[in-house]
């Protein structure tokens, strides 16, 4: 594919996927896009490993970014060392109430969330957009669609002046073992596992299903929450139209490569974080386009759930008898 | 002057013209891991005969027909049809043949109409109003009027049994198989029915038919084929035999006498059933019709019944899966628990083995220490919302070791063990749960011998530490084995109770297939 | 009365392609598969067709290919889900990440250079008659196409053999294959139709809507169009209303100003997905309404048994 566009593949890939690397700036921004794949898809996987299908991340992202924007816009106090704990909490609750309506929707109405969540999505997005171009609006900022900048007391702390890498981070490595510690140790992510590994199971223990469903909307809402405050009071410093470059979408991408475990998506979040600077990174140096990243972004899924077939098929215990076959 | 050779190879063939049996079968054997479904079965059916093949549950009844059928192949023996030998079988084969069966659980799309699914399984050109025609016609004739535009779900099950019958009628078969046609049909129904088989017979059609009741077979069919445990114990012209005759070869004479060591039954129930009525949510379900059940510590009490009957919802009722609205009706301990579901019935002393082990007994792809948390948490392996992973391998290993289940070790996944073993983990696990009452649904089908006598003695144990047992069980030798006392399901109605050194097979047998004429109930309608 | 006709006629316009991707979808929910990569096979025919009308050569030929990239897109999806029997989901959203990365590369380089776009055509007498000439008889040849295959897609579905065959399919794989029918094949054909027809919608954005390319050109209407399968109840003729009700919302935006509505935009562009989440929410609790179009089968994976 690199040699169609007229270049030479293995520097391309070089470009791609060391270059960024070489520098500290860039490692600082490897890590600063990884965090929010993280974070989310931690909380995406808790939901996925119970069957409950989160597709509105971003929505929810957005939301949570909203929110956390406005406690950092109009709180009373903007040289309070209280500003930015609290906008964390209004992030997160912003997220978790985005996902509450669609697990309302499916625990009492039956409600399939994939498109329930998706349509919040496109609405939350419009709310950004009407916010921003219009009540929140910078009116020193040239009329674009962005919100003033968050006062410094709102924003995360540099590691380095230099850098962009923040102290975000750290919630993002708390929320990794967190989500660790649910899904191997409490009893709670045990009874979530049940219900989506067998639902019949889940009922014949007495594992209600309806506390799977919240809690894995309500977990998967509140981290992208966290992740688009994260975003707002960090890189960006502002609200703005264009709050996230798809993080909600990657982030399902992270958590199926990462196999739903901790690890798998700490290490999915770095790679496609890679994917992402990489695509960046020819972009400017080669002149490739920089939908590369996407299209890498999908065929490495693509191969994965193939590979996940083949593994399987290859360790498939031979045939159990049945129940000895005869009616 | 032909040689006295040519004469006699001449004789068998102008014998054979008058007597070809429509169907030959010869030693036709078929095995599964684990288990001899049909061993050494012949059989032969004359054109226009109407043959009944006797037998319970897991006697190897279905299998053999799907082997006619060809939708299985037995792995020894072979089959004639109309003096000619099938070569290679298959559905198109059979089709092609004249073969047709309706099957027990019919293959029906609910969501198109009648002739739309008829549509589906005859070739030609797509014509529905020709065939719409066809259908009414074929359906008049053999006296199963229905309507060809009507949509199969507003069918009721035996209208839907029906249209399984025309469709098959309508490809003029030879030899119509049919495999427990009458399990789902009222009175009136079973007796026009009869009508039409009786009525096509006369025309030449060779029927198979497939039943466990001896009261419809005796009055329907000309001869009989009673299988049991695959083999064939023996053949009968049922209208000269008596009921109990054809009892005794379905479920045999040979009982091992069990030693149980006697026990002190508890003062009150420890689980009550108290008229239990429960109209089936779903046209394929059965309604449970004033049930009365009760069952005390320190006895094993059996339910008797061909599954289909009701056993299946009952046991929802009776696990906590399915709740249930009335008051007092359902007790555990003297508690009302119809409301309460199944994590609060362990709490209550409540443990229970579903007849299916993957997917509800346990979760496949977890391992078994995790498996033995899904109703063993409550020992003590959950502190503070987190699992004390030491303890359920305990317990797991624990469960392992008590109940010889052979496998590598805690950390194997539920799916890796066989059925006998998963058995022997599942029922070891609720058993260690300490239970003051345990309920278990076909306890050994599909395990081996080994793990069968084991998991039976278990049962018996437990029940001489003061807990109930109750078992719901097809099979009657395992039931006569172990337990003290009986209850026969049938058609979502309990019998009384029966004692078991009072009453013998051939009784339990008779209840088993519709001869109910003892049922507790207040209101025994006839069915 | 102008109003009126803009509004009528933009409308129709607006739900051409959500029609087009809707009806693929639905032929392919019928058959039990659930495909979530609308959006990429869109965008993937829109990026295509733009291709090959720049390369100079002529708009059906433009239109085709934009329906075969569709089908051939559609396979990557097909494959994981249908043969590898991946978690239907995960494939789907694997598909629309894809091809949104996919269009994007090869609609580098386009720049927003318009093309030759698809016109209305001038059907001769019947569009002169005033107001029901530009009402019904000044579309472009797609919008008449997507009303033909609306036609021919629900003569399929409900009056041939073929059409039963998949129907029954989407109730139960199980009992089709023992009847005899060869589940996975025409599962894939099923899929690989409703690429094309994802690539048609993408196509007529890229080719006759909105002249020219712009990454990520579908904005979601491909989502929408998941939307609308289910809004419809899975059959056709609510499809076409549906697609006509989210037509009518985005004109409404865009004519805001003149009808005198004075919502911000913003919230008359959210009316079109609160609308669908109320539906759903109605529709799921009725089941009864729509269990006799649902495919039973949906999304769950199909393994021919022995």
């Amino acid at each position: 594919m690199f040699a169609l566009l007229g270049h030479n593949p293995a520097d391309t890939l070089f470009a791609f996927f060391i270059t960024p690397l070489m520098t500290i700036n860039g490692i600082s921004e490897w890590l600063l896009k990884a965090s929010p794949l993280i974070l989310i898809g931690c909380g995406l996987a808790i939901g996925f490993r119970a069957n409950v299908w989160n597709i509105g991340a971003e929505g929810q992202l957005v939301i949570g970014a909203v929110c956390a924007s406005g406690v950092g816009l109009f709180y009373p106090a903007p040289e309070s060392a209280l500003l930015l704990p609290l906008m964390v909490i209004a992030g997160m609750a912003g997220g978790m109430v985005w996902a509450a309506i669609p697990a309302f929707l499916r625990a009492r109405m039956n409600t399939n969330e994939i498109l329930v969540t998706l349509m919040m999505t496109y609405i939350a997005t419009l709310l950004l957009s009407l916010l921003v171009h219009g009540p929140w609006r910078d009116p020193d900022g040239y009329n674009y669609p962005q919100t003033a900048l968050l006062p410094d007391a709102a924003m995360f702390e540099l590691f380095d002046p230099m850098y962009r890498l923040n102290t975000s981070i750290l919630i993002t490595v708390v929320a990794v073992f967190a989500m660790w510690f649910f899904t191997e140790r409490s009893f709670f992510g045990y009874k979530m596992s049940v219900g989506g590994a067998a639902p019949l199971a889940a009922r014949y223990a007495g594992f209600k299903q309806s506390g799977s469903i919240w809690m894995g909307l309500l977990i998967s809402g509140g981290l992208a929450g966290i992740a688009g405050m994260a975003e707002a009071a960090g890189p960006l410093g502002q609200l703005s139209a264009q709050i996230s470059p798809g993080y909600g979408f990657a982030a399902i991408i992270v958590a199926f490569i990462g196999r739903l475990h901790a690890v798998g998506i700490v290490l999915g979040g770095l790679l496609l974080s890679l994917l992402y600077l990489g695509g960046e990174a020819v972009q400017l140096s080669l002149g490739l386009p920089s939908a590369l990243t996407s299209i890498f972004q999908g065929m490495l899924l693509f191969f994965l759930l193939a590979s996940d077939f083949l593994i399987f098929y290859r360790f498939t215990p031979s045939p159990k008898p049945t129940k000895g076959g005869v009616t | 002057m032909p040689s006295f050779r040519e004469i006699q190879e001449e004789l068998p063939n102008v014998l054979e013209t008058n007597m070809t049996p429509r169907l030959e079968l010869r030693h036709i054997c078929k095995r599964y891991p684990g288990v001899i479904a049909n061993d050494d079965v012949s059989l032969s059916i004359m054109p226009g005969e109407i043959h009944a093949v006797l037998g319970e549950n897991g006697a190897g009844k279905s299998t053999l027909m799907k082997i006619i059928y060809g939708a299985i192949r037995a792995d020894e023996g072979e089959m004639v049809f109309d003096g000619n030998p099938i070569a290679s079988h298959g559905p198109s084969v059979s089709r092609a043949l004249g073969i047709e069966m309706v099957y027990q659980h019919f293959a029906l799309f609910e969501s198109v109409s009648v002739v739309e699914n008829i549509a589906l399984s005859v070739s030609g050109t797509f014509d529905l109003a020709a065939l719409a025609n066809r259908v009414r016609d074929v359906s008049k004739k053999y006296g199963l009027p229905i309507d060809p535009h009507r949509f199969v779900y507003n069918l009721s099950v035996g209208e839907r049994q029906r249209v399984e019958i025309v469709r098959c009628l309508m490809q003029k078969p030879k030899l119509l198989i049919l495999d427990e046609p009458t399990s789902v049909l009222t009175p009136q129904a079973v007796i026009k029915l009869f009508e039409t088989l009786r009525q096509l017979a006369a025309e030449g059609c060779s029927i198979l038919y497939i039943s466990h009741k001896l009261d419809e077979v005796q009055v329907l069919c000309d001869s009989a084929t009673v299988l049991r445990n695959g083999l064939i114990t023996g053949t009968a012209k049922p209208k000269q035999s008596t009921p109990i005759e054809l009892a005794r070869m379905m479920v045999g004479a040979d009982l091992p006498e069990t030693h149980l060591d006697p026990s002190t039954t508890s003062d009150t129930p420890f689980l009550n059933v108290n008229h239990l009525t429960a109209p089936s949510d779903n046209p394929f379900g059965i309604s449970l019709n004033d049930v009365l059940l009760s069952v005390f510590g320190g006895e094993v009490v059996g339910i008797a019944g061909v599954s289909g009957n009701g056993q299946a919802e009952l046991i929802s009722f009776l696990s906590g899966e399915v709740l249930f609205k009335g008051a007092d009706t359902i007790t555990l301990g003297g508690k009302d628990v119809g409301q309460l579901d199944a994590g609060y019935r362990r709490e209550q002393g409540l443990a229970f083995v579903p007849e299916e082990r993957l997917g509800r007994g346990a979760v496949p792809p977890h391992h078994l220490s995790d498996n033995a948390m899904l109703t063993g948490h409550r020992l003590g392996m959950v502190k503070n919302w987190m699992i004390q992973r030491g303890k359920a391998n305990d317990f797991a290993a624990q469960i392992i070791r008590k109940f010889n289940v052979k496998t590598t070790g805690y950390e194997s996944a539920a799916n890796s063990l066989s059925g006998g073993n998963l058995q022997k983990f599942i029922v070891g696990r609720e058993i260690e749960l300490g239970p003051k009452v345990l309920i278990i649904s076909q306890p050994t089908w599909g395990v081996d011998v080994g793990a069968a006598a084991f998991i039976r003695q278990a049962l018996i144990d437990l029940s001489r530490t003061g807990a109930a047992v109750l078992i719901i069980s097809e099979e009657l030798d395992e039931l006569f084995e172990v337990c003290d006392r009986l209850y026969v399901i049938c058609q979502g109605q309990l019998s009384k109770s029966l004692d078991r050194k009072n009453t013998n097979v051939e009784e339990v047998g008779l209840l088993m297939t519709g001869l109910n004429n003892n049922s507790n109930s207040d209101n025994s309608k006839a069915f | 009365m102008d109003l009126f006709i803009a509004i009528f006629t933009g409308t129709i316009i607006a739900a051409t392609p959500l029609i087009f991707a809707a009806l693929g979808e639905l032929v392919v929910e019928k058959s039990g598969v659930l495909n979530l990569g609308i959006e990429g096979m869109m965008l993937v025919g829109a990026a295509v067709g733009v291709w090959v009308s720049y390369a100079g050569l002529p708009m059906p030929l433009a239109i085709m290919s934009a329906a075969a990239a569709g089908a051939l897109a559609s396979l990557l999806f097909g494959v994981l889900a249908l043969t590898f029997l991946t978690n239907q989901y995960a494939a789907g959203l694997s598909l629309t990440i894809f091809g949104t990365g996919v269009s994007a590369f090869i609609g580098k380089g386009f720049g927003s250079a318009p093309i030759d776009a698809l016109i209305p055509l001038e059907i001769p007498f019947l569009t002169e008659i005033p107001v029901i000439g530009p009402l019904f008889f000044n579309y472009d040849p797609l919008v008449y196409f997507s009303f033909i295959m609306f036609g021919l897609i629900s003569w399929f579905l409900y009056k041939t053999k073929a059409g039963l065959v998949v129907r029954t399919i989407g109730e139960s794989p199980e009992s089709s294959h023992a009847i005899g029918y060869p589940v996975i094949k025409i599962r894939y054909l099923a899929v690989m139709f409703g690429g094309a027809m994802a690539g048609l919608g993408g196509a007529y954005l890229s080719l006759a809507y909105t002249p020219l390319w712009v990454e990520n050109m579908t904005a979601g209407k491909g989502w929408i169009s998941l939307a609308l399968v289910v809004f419809a109840a899975w059959r056709p003729a609510r499809v076409l209303f549906g697609a006509w009700l989210f037509g009518s919302m985005t004109i409404l935006q865009l004519q805001g100003q003149a009808l005198g509505i004075s919502l911000p935009s913003e919230v008359l562009s959210s009316l079109p997905y609160i609308a669908t989440i109320v539906v759903l929410v109605v529709i799921s609790k009725n089941w009864q309404f729509l269990a006799l179009n649902f495919p039973t089968s949906l999304a769950k994976p199909f393994r021919p048994a022995e």
